[in-house]
């Protein structure tokens, strides 16, 4: 006779059951799988899957040429990425020591705020939809498309640019770019006003969000939560400020801390973050010095051997690149630090004995883009 | 009086039908005939409304989200919801594993009976309603609270956890604001000292109970306002369906048709919910009259009774439209406080305060 072999069933104490969040799920934001175990309404523990949009990016990286990785790491964090290829922009450029023109700098900086700032406005769409505002993603897209247009103008893409390269950019920006961006913030300081009418200031979602997924800054410390979830538990913890890279030494900005280490606490960081995003660009846009776009690179990029690392303050929190090269044009490995995939590592942690509501708020709040947990 | 002609013309035509039919047939046939006539005029007015309520809260929120909205199908889109319950009727019914499947199919039917049955007592002008109760407020909370039945059904019998939750969510959240909706209707039968529909809206000839009970009835009105929203599942108290933690909830395992009548009977629920609010506390199809103004109040008469009573209808429904499109949803502990903390106390307080009032003479 044959045995049936049963497919082991995770321990359930008494009263519980499972239910499987993903990976096709509303408020999952991609393909992320959490196996969540309740009682009743109220969450007792969460298991993470991951992989189900696993590419094997870092094994990919071996094969490629260091032009060739930037082009893999928009595809991380989607919505980051600028920020992303200016990470493997500047671990080549450190490591061969090139000193990239100003007018680059500027322009990078410019561009990785924009980014930040179209990244943060997605966010709170659908952070709004997670919590039932669906009017929220509405508002939040349509001022996203500003940024886009902006952004197909210069790069010539809407989505994955690549407009990063070693040594400076792939193109150099459109005529109109300053005009338009200087718009747009016109605009934008308008609309945000309305962001906080709708969400910010509204009682339900107060309630809904306040002393929900505590964290404190020895738990974000200790699960490497960083960015804008890390400082809304106090952690000061932005890259730009602590190892500045670009024109961040250049430029005055606030880095937002709040200490309530609540879902709150994380909307409202992001929420200024937005505003202090605007007052970076509004610094560097009329000065854009004139000059080459790109310093000048060999044809073939080889790193010298030995290990790098290079440190960028994405949408998300610290993304970290680790390199080890030897001494051939495509690297020996290649490690990305992603902030999604630690961000991910305390949803259990927080989001134990609350309700499987607070959950989505909870996860919406952390705001993880699943690529990039996965690469 | 203008209005009289409105009533009498309604009158004369359904006379006219009701004596046609009694000397054609035997009585027995004769009111076999009218009752079917009248359950098939229900059944158009129940999906024609349905349709226009879809496609009405399709532009609400289009307009609030800066959208279009259906624009494509026929003029301005008026077409597009027809096209889409054409589409739901030739979709596959799917039946799911392991679901009891008498109570599967049953639960929607439940649902939208009860929101068929408590159209029956609603007056849309004078002598236009189907039957007049003496009890009819309480028929209509009655009835319409039977639908609660149909969704814990349907998310028992689908064999799904999320259906679970969102039934178990939804049987909490009906059942409690029952009780809100039931005593800020009573506050105004204290005041009106009747019940029956017919003689609620004559009763509000000169001022409608809003104006009439001022502070209590305003209040009441709130009250209302807020637990009528949440007995018909919408707005930022749509628990049940929660797309964004249950998926959609009770209905998740539903398709095609079956899948249509939970989503007719939400909109006809809300409707349900619109006129009874419209003829309760803003005078249902009466015209706006003010005591002594003869001349403005002829005026006010020659718009026909059955406009006012959709416009204030519609009033209601865009009310709740609106709350739906720009509130977030509330988490299911705070719904249930909302209710026990707050309304049901302000409410009984004010019923109180009604009593007193009446019983000083303090209204208009």
């Amino acid at each position: 006779m044959k045995e049936v072999i049963h497919t082991p069933v995770p321990s359930v104490e008494e009263e519980e059951y499972h239910i499987n969040m993903g990976p096709q799920h509303p408020s999952t934001h991609g393909v992320l799988r959490l196996v969540v175990t309740l009682q009743g309404e109220i969450v007792m523990k969460l298991k993470p899957h991951c992989g189900y949009i696993h590419r094997g990016m870092e094994k990919m990286c071996e094969k490629d040429t260091y032009p060739q990785i930037i082009h893999l790491t928009d595809r991380m964090d989607y919505l980051s990425m600028h920020i992303n290829n200016h990470a493997v922009c500047l671990l080549v450029e450190n490591a061969l020591q090139i000193e990239v023109p100003e007018r680059v700098k500027y322009i990078r900086t410019i561009m990785d705020e924009l980014c930040r700032i179209q990244s943060h406005q997605l966010w709170w769409a659908s952070f709004g939809m997670d919590l039932g505002g669906l009017t929220c993603f509405f508002y939040g897209l349509r001022d996203r498309e500003k940024i886009l247009d902006i952004w197909e103008e210069s790069t010539g893409a809407r989505f994955l640019q690549s407009y990063y390269t070693p040594g400076g950019l792939m193109w150099d920006i459109h005529p109109d770019f300053q005009k338009h961006t200087k718009e747009f913030l016109k605009y934008f300081k308008k609309k945000i006003r309305d962001y906080e009418k709708i969400l910010s200031g509204n009682v339900i979602f107060r309630e809904r969000s306040r002393n929900i997924g505590l964290m404190t800054k020895e738990e974000a410390i200790s699960y490497g939560v960083t960015g804008p979830s890390g400082r809304g538990s106090g952690w000061s913890c932005d890259v730009r400020k602590h190892h500045p890279y670009a024109l961040y030494d250049k430029v005055e900005f606030k880095e937002i801390l709040y200490q309530e280490g609540d879902t709150l606490a994380r909307y409202m960081v992001r929420m200024d973050e937005m505003y202090e995003s605007m007052h970076i660009i509004e610094q560097l846009i009329d000065n854009i010095p004139e000059g080459d776009f790109s310093a000048k690179m060999k044809a073939v990029i080889k790193l010298p051997a030995g290990e790098y690392y290079q440190r960028v303050e994405s949408a998300r929190g610290d993304l970290g690149i680790y390199c080890i090269s030897d001494g051939n044009k495509t690297p020996y490995r290649m490690k990305f630090r992603t902030p999604s995939f630690s961000n991910l590592s305390i949803l259990d942690h927080i989001s134990r004995n609350l309700k499987i509501a607070d959950l989505v708020a909870i996860g919406g709040s952390l705001d993880l883009v699943i690529p990039d947990i996965d690469r | 009086m203008a209005s009289n002609i409105y009533d009498t013309f309604v009158a004369s035509v359904t006379q006219w039908i009701h004596n046609g039919l009694y000397h054609l047939l035997p009585p027995f046939w004769a009111l076999l005939v009218e009752l079917t006539i009248i359950g098939l005029v229900f059944l158009l007015f129940y999906a024609l409304v349905g349709l226009f309520l879809v496609y009405a809260e399709r532009k609400v929120c289009a307009f609030m989200q800066n959208r279009v909205g259906p624009n494509r199908v026929g003029f301005y889109g008026i077409f597009q919801t027809i096209a889409d319950f054409i589409k739901l009727l030739m979709k596959e019914l799917v039946v799911i594993k392991n679901s009891d499947k008498l109570l599967f199919t049953l639960a929607p039917f439940i649902v939208i009976i009860a929101s068929f049955m408590a159209i029956a007592a609603i007056p849309f002008a004078k002598g236009l309603h189907a039957i007049d109760f003496d009890i009819g407020i309480l028929y209509v909370i009655a009835v319409s609270s039977l639908g609660v039945v149909g969704v814990l059904l349907a998310g028992w019998s689908s064999n799904n956890k999320y259906s679970l939750i969102g039934a178990m969510r939804s049987g909490a959240q009906i059942i409690s604001y029952e009780l809100s909706v039931g005593m800020s209707l009573l506050t105004i039968i204290i005041l009106a000292g009747t019940m029956q529909f017919s003689e609620l809206v004559q009763g509000q000839e000169y001022g409608w109970f809003i104006f009439k009970g001022h502070i209590p009835a305003i209040i009441a009105f709130l009250v209302f306002l807020v637990a009528s929203t949440a007995e018909t599942n919408r707005g930022p108290f749509d628990l049940a369906e929660a797309e964004s933690e249950l998926t959609a909830g009770f209905h998740t395992e539903y398709s095609g048709i079956k899948f249509a009548f939970f989503f007719l009977a939400e909109y006809m629920n809300m409707f349900i919910v619109a006129s009874i609010g419209a003829t309760v506390f803003l005078g249902g199809w009466m015209p706006f009259h003010v005591w002594g103004w003869s001349g403005f109040n002829q005026v006010m008469d020659y718009i026909p009774p059955s406009i006012w009573y959709i416009g204030k209808t519609g009033f209601i429904i865009f009310l709740m439209m609106w709350f739906k499109w720009t509130f977030p949803r509330l988490r299911i502990d705070q719904l249930l406080n909302l209710e026990w903390k707050y309304l049901l106390p302000i409410n009984l307080f004010n019923i109180l305060l009604m009593a007193f009032i009446v019983l000083m003479g303090w209204h208009f």
